[in-house]
């Protein structure tokens, strides 16, 4: 989640600049080569098996069948994958955020009753693009124009965890039903807990001064329309900014998966961290919210657990308590917030959390 | 003309203090700036992200860290 805060190159600038001279035949020009790209990634991710196998056997000689061989061909295989699988879908997020702003986001959500307006928060806090820096602006942007407190907390909830980074990589790593259940309970969090939030009507413990900063909801950066030339740009900077930066952790998750793959016997964990242990998924919780990581660090940690013979309730309730609750957030929030709001707001996604891991822990 | 550059303090908010130091440099006009990073302050101008960049009180750039090509454009405007 703090991806956006770290050092970024200054490029997101360079897209206003590039002017508006795109007519029909710039954009037929762009949807070709944009289609021509995406051709040619489509035939390298068909021919990474082949060469995976190719370096594995011929170039490295490495006899088949051995633990090397498993662990290496995992590693030339996984990596290259994971990485084009992050950079088509953190080009295609980019392009799905240009349209949604924070300040859309509450225009939508301005005046929405709860229940709904936290289900709609939620699914909004995945395509709208978020900071954990800009936490408090946001926060106070939301709830001075009309947004209740518990639909801006399924925002601020759903935002950090869910996101397409955690999202790539789990498909990439552990295959589409893991994906979707961390995506799916990640969601289902984020809209309980606003809902439980709001009907505490805890309003009164949100510091004074939020609500005399009142806002008639057009403040900021005058809103104008991107090209899709922009979109474009705008999807390419993404590229740069969160692959240039998470790629090390992707590469250190597979080597860990590799090594895992290859060598470490399994079932490792499961003493510990195996579905018997029942306090096994509170401790991973309690864990996670002082470590504050984003998606891509955590997923070496992640990649070895499971590998190791952990169970699967208890590492999502590890992953998602290390993204979505973190204790910087929590001081952040904390100038707007007072304690027993933040400690309510810790409980209740805590709790979802709790419910999550144990659930998947009794079911697979 | 004063400028005024929100943020709490992450780095983006860094680069932008230097984007606009550079830009000012360049364009040679004689400013004020001005680091904002008290949130109360920030949300007097009513941004939703942060860093921004205010020229005169009015918001231009929020939420992301801006070229120095185009914070000179908007001092030549200004």
């Amino acid at each position: 989640m703090s991806d956006c805060c770290g050092k970024g190159p200054a490029s997101a600038g360079e897209t206003l600049t590039a002017t508006i001279r795109s007519g029909a035949k710039e954009t037929a020009r762009s949807l070709g080569t944009g289609l021509l790209a995406l051709g040619i990634w489509w035939l390298v991710y068909l021919g990474l098996d082949p060469f995976a196998k190719w370096v594995t056997f011929s170039l490295l000689t490495i006899p088949p069948g051995s633990l090397l061989a498993s662990a290496v061909g995992f590693f030339v295989f996984e990596a290259p994958k994971v990485l084009m699988l992050l950079t088509l879908v953190v080009f295609a997020v980019g392009i799905v955020r240009s349209f949604f702003t924070p300040e859309r986001a509450r225009r939508i959500l301005a005046g929405k009753r709860e229940s709904a307006g936290n289900i709609l928060a939620a699914l909004l806090g995945i395509v709208t693009p978020f900071c954990s820096c800009s936490a408090v602006p946001l926060f106070i942007g939301f709830v001075t124009s009309g947004v209740p407190l518990g639909v801006t907390f399924s925002f601020l909830i759903s935002a950090p965890m869910v996101n397409e980074i955690a999202l790539v990589l789990l498909y990439g790593l552990f295959g589409w039903k893991i994906a979707a259940i961390y995506a799916g309970t990640g969601l289902w969090i984020a809209m309980v807990s606003g809902w439980v939030i709001g009907r505490l009507g805890m309003e009164k413990h949100v510091e004074a001064w939020v609500y005399a900063a009142s806002d008639d909801g057009n403040g900021g950066e005058g809103e104008v329309r991107p090209t899709w030339r922009e979109r474009v740009d705008y999807g390419l900077d993404a590229v740069r900014d969160i692959v240039g930066k998470v790629w090390p952790y992707v590469l250190a998750g597979i080597a860990v998966g590799a090594a895992i793959h290859g060598y470490v016997p399994e079932n490792f964990m499961a003493g510990i961290m195996g579905a018997s242990a029942w306090w096994s998924v509170p401790l991973a919780v309690l864990i996670g919210i002082p470590m504050y990581s984003n998606a891509a660090g955590i997923i070496p940690v992640v990649q070895a657990l499971l590998g190791k013979g952990a169970a699967l309730g208890t590492v999502l309730a590890f992953m998602m308590s290390v993204i979505g609750l973190s204790l910087p957030e929590m001081i952040i929030l904390r100038k707007v917030l007072k304690v027993r709001l933040i400690a309510a707001f810790t409980g209740v996604v805590g709790s979802g959390i709790l419910i999550v891991g144990y659930l998947f822990n009794a079911l697979l | 003309m004063k400028i005024a550059i929100l943020g709490t303090g992450c780095s983006k908010c860094k680069q932008t203090v230097e984007v606009v130091r550079q830009a000012v440099l360049q364009a040679g006009v004689d400013v004020s700036i001005d680091k904002v990073e008290d949130i109360q302050e920030i949300m007097r101008f009513k941004v939703m992200r942060t860093p921004a960049v205010a020229i005169d009180d009015k918001v231009m750039i929020s939420g992301r860290v801006p070229t120095i090509a185009e914070v000179k454009s908007l001092l030549v405007q200004a």
